[in-house]
């Protein structure tokens, strides 16, 4: 594939997609489709045919709660909760005006507050159709890497533009790449982390199903950096719709020379294969993630040594998650200076939250670090349904914490939250209102964690397991001071004793619920002295 | 030119100034320098497991504890194995370790002779202030010779790592995640009727507590011989020069 052949791809896409004078896009991901939006495109495509317009699927709008969505192009115009009878009356009003009982709003603070790198493609290319990627810069940066830059370029880039993972940690991208590329080995793996296990997340998930093809070039500039040559990703069986759109991707990129031997004419070979996860949790640490490849039981190790040094099969590996992998392409192709003018001085880009919980808008955004909490949950969110108070929102998934609403004006970003004892994690946002009680949220994160511990270590397997017992009795106003005592020397004992981070974080919901809402445990606590003395009387 | 850079470390565990090859952990330095770390997942001859974080040290300018028995030795470092907060956290887990099984000593096969119990006393630990987890475990007395009592099971892997390491035979594993996690014989079938052991009796003496055991011994009447180990490792490693 030469850089005129990859013109030439889009020249042809373009020309075709000009063709029409309309463009229905219908967002074809896993939760438009649970609301049936496969058969509404069904209805458009029939709708739609013998007219001059052109209907597609495409990745994630972003306002899931209103699916299903449906995009009319070059108007903007944007439906929600469309049905398959919708689609005649839709289809006749194309060039008219509206259909004013399905609009939805698209200058609302929802769509307007967000900057998009990640989710650029998301809702605008028909994911199952490479020449549609290249046809909106595709490949074109694994293009310039390839032919332009040396490997150590492409590293001085990444570390320039400030990226850091977005699988969690936060750990700068460009040295993790670095460090793989400086370990001796006679083969190295790129692995891309798509486990995504945290209750309530999925942004990897609209990621992989709305533009697999842009985690295909970040993996492949990756290993052309490092000097990798097999990828894998790792990606959970729960997630049938993105395997399947990730295989397709790879047999299209295959084809086109964009993967596989001598990629773009040059002496680089890149293949990528997916290894499926069945679903635990604790499978994305990854050390655990890299047994699970290697046919072993899923199970952190001590670290170090680190993957990048001592990986898949003991060869050097790195590994990076979607998000990560999603925002190469674009530092390549415009810079990295371009890319570290968003953010804060030390968060770079943007962040792919999925918000849900007891907020208006419910969805997939991505916003520029150091937005507000309030900013999300206020007026991205829309706020909290039927005029409740907002209590608090929950970061960082079962190893992140909750945050009050003092805190509302903090700029999020990967220091801010550590600071106030959550973690940016994933990118799983939960937001709660005053009807929600602190120590059960508590309790039903330690549920997940102690579920989902590996039973590998002492302290997070029957730590977790006494420290749920004791929420347990908050709960049930069965407590006493005592109990208090101990489960705080619990988490303290299990914070950092843990062998990985599944249970370094899994006191995190009680630590940060017991900062911010202590009277909550201490209410219930009281409530059960007060029976017993009523009981012994 | 390049200097070549030196194996031999320097460094310091408690104050004591020490020597040591770059390949040693920490666990084995203190260990040649009779400064005691307390372990329980780890025997000498076994890949390391990292499982029950009894060893677990400071290091002077890491914010994390450490792993003594699988962290290696850096040029100039300062290791502190026994401070309060060590031996807080250290009590603790073995509480945890006592509260998560059903450890009556009193009627235990190896009763005085005992790790877990040894250790107990060694890192005075005189009572238990976590609830009882009372779970419901299995007992295995399918094999002619020896059985496995559950309720006593620490889940150290011992027993999984000798089999597969030293035997070669592969028979133990863990299955189940979290509390339930629990030791089985090839896919979960009684021992017994296991095709792949061996009989060996290897997994029965590296068992830190009474949960693995000869049939037929009495109350306190156990004891274990590890003596082979280091020894088969030795004559291993010679072989493999
Ligand atoms: C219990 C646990 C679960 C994790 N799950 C994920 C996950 O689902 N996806 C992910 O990318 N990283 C996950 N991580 C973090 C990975 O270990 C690793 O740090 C990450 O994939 C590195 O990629 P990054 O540098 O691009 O963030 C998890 C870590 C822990 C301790
Ligand atoms: S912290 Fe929990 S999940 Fe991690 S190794 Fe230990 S038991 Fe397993
Ligand atoms: S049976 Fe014994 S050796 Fe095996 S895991 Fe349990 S305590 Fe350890
Ligand atoms: S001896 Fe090191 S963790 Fe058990």
């Amino acid at each position: 594939m030469m850089i005129e052949e990859l013109h030439k791809i889009a020249a042809v896409e373009r020309d075709e997609d000009n063709r029409f004078q309309h463009h229905i896009h219908v967002c074809m991901e896993t939760a438009c489709i649970a609301s049936r939006s496969d058969h509404v495109k069904q209805a458009l495509t029939e709708a739609a045919a013998g007219k001059p317009c052109r209907v597609k699927g495409v990745g994630c709008m972003g306002l899931c709660s209103a699916g299903p969505l449906v995009k009319v192009e070059p108007e903007g115009v944007l439906y929600q909760g469309v049905t398959p009878e919708d689609a005649t009356e839709i289809v006749a009003k194309l060039g008219d005006s509206p259909v004013s009982r399905l609009e939805c709003d698209t200058e609302t603070p929802f769509f307007k507050r967000q900057t998009k790198i990640v989710l650029e493609n998301s809702g605008l290319i028909d994911p199952e159709r490479i020449e549609n990627y290249i046809a909106a810069d595709g490949y074109l940066a694994l293009h310039t890497a390839l032919n332009t830059m040396t490997p150590a370029e492409v590293i001085a880039q990444i570390a320039k533009s400030g990226l850091r993972g977005r699988g969690g940690a936060g750990f700068s991208t460009g040295l993790k790449w670095t460090t793989v590329a400086k370990s001796q080995g006679e083969r190295k793996f790129v692995i891309c982390n798509a486990d995504e296990g945290d209750p309530g997340a999925f942004m990897d998930r609209s990621v992989l199903e709305g533009d697999p093809h842009a985690v295909l070039e970040g993996m492949a500039i990756a290993a052309y950096a490092v000097g990798a040559s097999q990828g894998y990703v790792y990606v959970r069986a729960e997630y049938p719709l993105a395997v399947e759109r990730l295989k397709l991707a790879i047999r299209q990129a295959k084809k086109l020379g964009l993967l596989g031997e001598n990629i773009c004419g040059t002496t680089f070979s890149f293949n990528v294969d997916i290894r499926l996860g069945a679903g635990a949790f604790v499978c994305g640490e990854e050390t655990a993630l890299i047994a699970s490849i290697e046919g072993k039981r899923g199970q952190p190790r001590p670290r170090p040594p680190f993957p990048a040094e001592y990986g898949l099969w003991g060869y050097p590996t790195l590994i990076n998650n979607v998000e990560t992998y999603a925002n190469v392409a674009p530092i390549i192709r415009k810079g990295a200076d371009w890319f570290s003018a968003i953010g804060t001085e030390k968060s770079k880009g943007t962040k792919v939250f999925a918000l849900t919980g007891q907020v208006v808008n419910t969805g997939l955004i991505e916003v520029p670090m150091g937005i507000t909490l309030r900013e999300i949950v206020f007026d991205i969110g829309g706020g909290i349904p039927e005029g409740r108070k907002f209590k608090a929102v929950q970061t960082g998934g079962p190893g992140g914490g909750c945050i009050p609403d003092e805190y509302l004006d903090m700029p999020v970003d990967y220091e801010s939250l550590l600071k106030i004892g959550s973690f940016m994690g994933s990118g799983g946002m939960i937001v709660m209102d005053e009807t929600s009680n602190m120590v059960e949220i508590a309790q039903y994160f330690m549920e997940f964690s102690k579920t989902e511990s590996c039973g590998k270590c002492v302290p997070c397997r029957v730590g977790t397991a006494q420290m749920y017992e004791l929420l347990d009795k908050v709960v049930k106003c069965e407590a006493t001071m005592d109990d208090l005592l101990l489960l705080e020397r619990l988490c303290d004992v299990v914070k950092n004793t843990s062998l990985c981070g599944l249970g370094q974080g899994a006191p995190n919901p009680v630590l940060s619920t017991l900062r911010y809402f202590r009277h909550e445990y201490l209410a219930r606590i009281q409530e059960g002295n007060r029976e017993t003395a009523f009981v012994s009387h | 030119m390049k200097q070549p850079s030196s194996h031999i470390k320097t460094l310091q565990i408690d104050g004591q100034d020490v020597g040591a090859n770059q390949d040693e952990t920490i666990l084995e330095v203190a260990r040649e320098n009779g400064i005691y770390i307390p372990t329980l997942c780890e025997i000498e001859g076994l890949s390391p497991h990292g499982g029950c974080r009894l060893c677990l040290v400071e290091v002077k300018g890491v914010n994390k504890l450490l792993p003594a028995c699988v962290t290696h030795v850096q040029e100039g470092m300062e290791v502190f194995t026994n401070s309060p907060r060590l031996q807080e956290y250290r009590r603790t887990i073995l509480e945890l370790i006592f509260s998560e099984g059903n450890h009556i000593c009193a009627v235990c096969v190896v009763n005085g002779r005992c790790d877990l119990q040894a250790l107990a006393t060694k890192l005075g630990m005189t009572h238990v202030s976590v609830p009882y987890l009372y779970p419901r475990r299995s007992v295995d007395a399918s094999h002619d010779r020896f059985a496995l009592d559950r309720n006593r099971c620490i889940l150290c892997t011992r027993c999984v790592r000798v089999c597969d390491e030293i035997e070669g035979a592969h028979t133990w594993d863990v299955s189940g995640r979290g509390v339930q996690a629990h030791v089985v014989t090839d896919l979960n079938t009684p021992w017994g009727d296991s095709d792949t052991c061996t009989s060996c009796g290897k997994c029965v003496n590296v068992c830190p507590t009474g949960a693995l055991f000869e049939k037929g011994k009495a109350v306190a009447e156990m004891s274990k011989k590890r003596g082979f180990l280091p020894y088969l490792t030795q004559m291993r490693e010679k072989r493999s020069k």
